[in-house]
């Protein structure tokens, strides 16, 4: 028996196009770790840095968001179905946020070229 | 380009005035592949903040399970801005997970008129689209087309300091 896992649209790109895909491990980590193997680069999608669980990313076991589980240190056992989400938020300016934002480059570029396209206009 | 029914625009637009000040969002689903928004699901704004919109995470699982089990998918992702532009935030970007799904963004900040706008957003790169409303219940062959402001034109108010 093993673990299936839930893979969304946006991190199929590291599973082949797989949308369900098999894993093993005591815990949410060992899982993810054991996913890496496979499926390189996932896991530094959903784990930051600092060795915690991405605020983008939403991460289920069964019914249950992990966050009330233990995180990373939630308890998994064989047969047990994993569903990872993108997490769905924003607004028009999130404080809770920033601090996330900060390490997310590409976005931060995107908006500050949008920024400097707005002031442009302005001044005109 | 996001082409939606009339129906369904004037119930977002309703959600965002009812939850206005505070942001209001949901989806619309659609038939997987169809790129065809049919069926309304406002969500409920676990933030409660008129500045940031979250989806309750069990609520986003019920939904996204249900979406799965009509074999469905989120053809768009709408949240109101309350007192600024109907463009993506820096916060939009950062969390924009769903690169096949129209962001449509509703500004209720006057009081007698919606802003109205629709975006993709691809690994952080935001592209504006035209937004075609379809009136379908008065006949299905007439199709009026609106075409929303392409260039944002006001203040960027994430960059004024504050």
């Amino acid at each position: 028996m093993a673990i299936e896992v839930r893979i969304p649209t946006i991190l199929r790109s590291y599973t082949g196009g797989a949308k369900i895909v098999e894993g093993s491990g005591d815990t949410l980590a060992d899982l993810l770790t054991d996913l890496d193997s496979r499926h390189a680069g996932l896991r530094g999608r959903l784990v930051t840095d600092a060795g915690a669980l991405h605020r983008f990313v939403n991460v289920y076991v069964n019914d249950e968001d992990v966050r009330f589980l233990g995180a990373l240190d939630a308890k998994l056992n064989d047969g047990d179905s994993v569903t990872i989400l993108p997490a769905v938020a924003g607004g028009a300016f999130g404080f809770a946020a920033a601090a996330a934002i900060a390490s997310h480059s590409a976005a931060t570029a995107a908006t500050a070229s949008h920024a400097r396209s707005a002031r442009a206009v302005a001044v005109r | 380009m996001l082409s939606i029914d009339r129906s369904i625009i004037d119930a977002i637009v309703a959600h965002a005035r009812r939850d206005h000040p505070d942001e209001a969002c949901g989806v619309v689903a659609g038939p997987a592949g169809s790129d065809t928004p049919t069926r309304h699901i406002p969500m409920d704004n676990a933030a409660r903040s008129m500045t940031f919109y979250e989806f309750d995470s069990m609520e986003q699982l019920r939904v996204w399970r249900e979406m799965d089990d009509r074999d469905e998918e989120p053809v768009v992702i709408y949240h109101s801005h309350t007192a600024t532009e109907a463009y993506p935030s820096r916060t939009d970007v950062s969390f924009a997970g769903e690169p096949g799904a129209h962001y449509l963004l509703v500004s209720t900040r006057e009081p007698d008129t919606e802003e109205i706008r629709s975006f993709r957003i691809v690994d952080g790169v935001v592209t504006e689209e035209p937004v075609e409303i379809v009136d379908a219940a008065v006949d299905p062959n007439a199709v009026q087309s609106y075409m929303f402001g392409q260039s944002p034109a006001t203040v960027d108010y994430e960059c004024s300091g504050r």
